[in-house]
């Protein structure tokens, strides 16, 4: 690189007009910074962090998302931990399963995704926009998915036009479906989705929803090893999210602390909890 | 610019184009930017509500400019994308406005003295700080010039004149009612010396960067709150805290319906929560 005349000076794709996406522009200017655009070593899967299980399930008045907090490496916990629920912007959340270090990247990139197009057009993603989106990273992640670092989002948002929570959820290949009223993915979700099916009922109220969640991840985390059930030992707690008209909000501890210690007793000489 | 019969002098090149990009700034209307106690608040006669002359670029950064409407957009556009790239590649704390200031200045440079035509455009980008000596604003013009100012900046037509009255009658600390009263009042006086013109909350686009909440600090204020504020009588002298309750962009500040305190509006979780040393999904982001 010779310092011309030009040195310094914003590069042409910054002034190019028409997209209003970050991944495009960056997929234009700075390939190397996507994760879909980094060359694989050739060979064989090879092993890296995991997340487990997220689950999610509307209520009256929106939607909300759990997820519990072990990342696992084979045998070994990685991070007993680790968040995988985060706001996508002020309206959604996504949960992550599959291999954290690229999923948590690809939020990351979500994130400035949606607020890059707020800032550019003034304006906010429609919901099934946001959804959308995130199918066409998860597709254009396809070729690490096939050497076993795959990433599975579930997706949750309140829809501002129609007022009521919504879920997406993602296949490897990028497909996007929109799951009524529950869905769980990740190791545990099994477990998860057989416990919300018996509990959630039409027009739950938020803490009803919440503490369905919490009874869903502790049953996905008797069954499944790398799912981790909340420790309260050290004072780890599934990471709730609460997306409703008010926009996202993240539970804090001492309301979790309640929710668990009450699912608890609530299976004392009845580990099969609610029902 | 292919044939030349004459010999032009470099001098005579430039002022030539410096003259050609101040008739067509000159010919815009004003936009004034000025500190108050809690923040840079941004002030431009504009009755568009679509075709923003103000914008926000970044947490902490926004975007003012005059002149030539495409021009200008394209320079946010940049510097929007200047700024998530470096947000996202580095952290957010990483972006300022010094550095977005230097690229624009590059910029502005290199198509000054190498392009056909100049923009016509001249910018202010303005970073606050966590205080009011810490807060940053730098005036860019067409001809790639910067200049880092202090306290207030008007730009436009009018932008001389105003900057004139502004060193008397701007004072630091000043409330934020205070100060939108005295840059709309600065708008509205007659460059030619004739009669003032009242200035409306609907022909006015007005912007803040609060320094007082977390994250994403620009907001756009409007509606009954902005004429409560332009009214000296009304006792509201500064922008709410909460954002409001009315579902959809949360950029605008009405003071129509406030919203419950406990939501958090912010992309990503403001401050680990729990006891002991955690990750998060950010680490050190906002403050």
């Amino acid at each position: 690189m010779s310092l011309g005349p030009d040195a310094g000076r914003l590069p042409a794709a910054f002034l190019a007009a028409g997209s209003s996406s970050f991944t495009e522009f960056v997929g234009a200017h700075a390939p190397q910074l996507l994760p879909s655009r980094r060359p694989l070593p050739p060979g064989g899967a090879f092993e890296a962090p995991h997340g487990t299980t997220i689950a999610a399930l509307t209520f009256a008045g929106g939607v909300v998302m759990a997820g519990d907090r072990r990342a696992t490496l084979g045998n070994i916990i990685a991070n007993r931990d680790m968040e995988k629920v985060f706001a996508a912007d002020e309206y959604s959340a996504v949960g992550i399963a599959g291999t954290a270090g690229i999923a948590i990247e690809l939020v990351k990139l979500f994130q400035v995704e949606l607020e890059h197009y707020e800032k550019i057009e003034g304006t906010l993603l429609s919901l099934e926009g946001k959804a959308n989106r995130l199918a066409s990273m998860i597709r254009a992640n396809l070729g690490m998915a096939m050497q076993g670092l795959s990433v599975v989002p579930l997706f949750a948002g309140y829809d501002l036009d129609r007022s009521q929570g919504r879920i997406f959820s993602y296949d490897v290949t990028g497909g996007c479906y929109e799951e009524k009223d529950h869905h769980s993915v990740g190791s545990g979700s099994l477990f998860a989705r057989g416990a919300i099916r018996k509990l959630w009922r039409p027009g739950l109220s938020t803490d009803e929803g919440v503490s369905v969640a919490v009874e869903a991840l502790y049953d996905a985390a008797d069954d499944d090893s790398a799912t981790g059930g909340p420790d309260l030992g050290r004072g780890i707690w599934p990471t709730v999210a609460v997306v409703d008209q008010d926009g996202v909000r993240f539970l804090p501890d001492d309301v979790l602390q309640g929710v668990v210690e009450q699912v608890i007793a609530g299976r004392q000489g009845n580990p099969g909890g609610a029902r | 610019m292919t044939s030349m019969p004459f010999y032009v002098s470099p001098e005579q090149l430039m002022k030539d184009r410096a003259d050609y990009a101040r008739k067509g700034i000159a010919r815009g209307r004003s936009v004034v930017v000025l500190g108050y106690d809690r923040g840079i608040a941004f002030v431009a006669e504009n009755p568009s509500r679509a075709l923003h002359k103000v914008s926000e670029i970044y947490d902490r950064i926004a975007f003012a400019a005059v002149g030539k409407y495409n021009e200008f957009e394209n320079l946010r556009v940049a510097g929007v994308r200047y700024a998530d790239l470096r947000g996202y590649s580095y952290d957010r704390i990483d972006v300022t406005a010094r550095g977005l200031a230097n690229a624009y200045a590059q910029t502005l440079g290199t198509v000054f003295t190498q392009e056909s035509k100049p923009y016509e455009v001249e910018i202010v980008v303005a970073e606050v700080g966590d205080s009011s000596d810490s807060d940053q604003i730098y005036r860019l013009t067409y001809d790639g010039s910067v200049a880092d100012e202090h306290g207030f900046v008007a730009m436009g037509g009018a932008g001389e004149q105003i900057e004139t009255a502004l060193k008397q009658r701007w004072r630091p600390g000043m409330s934020l009612a205070d100060a939108l009263s005295l840059a709309v009042e600065l708008l509205g006086k007659d460059p030619a010396g004739g009669k003032d013109r009242s200035l409306g909350a609907a022909q006015l686009e007005v912007a803040v960067l609060d320094r007082e909440r977390p994250r994403r600090t620009f907001r756009r204020i409007g509606g009954s709150l902005l004429t409560a504020l332009l009214n000296s009588e009304d006792p509201t002298r500064d922008a709410p805290e909460v954002d409001d309750a009315t579902p959809g962009h949360h950029d605008i500040l009405t003071g129509e319906v406030p919203r419950d305190a406990t939501t958090n509006p912010q992309t990503q979780r403001d401050a680990p929560h729990g006891t002991g040393a955690e990750p998060g999904p950010a680490p050190g982001d906002g403050d």
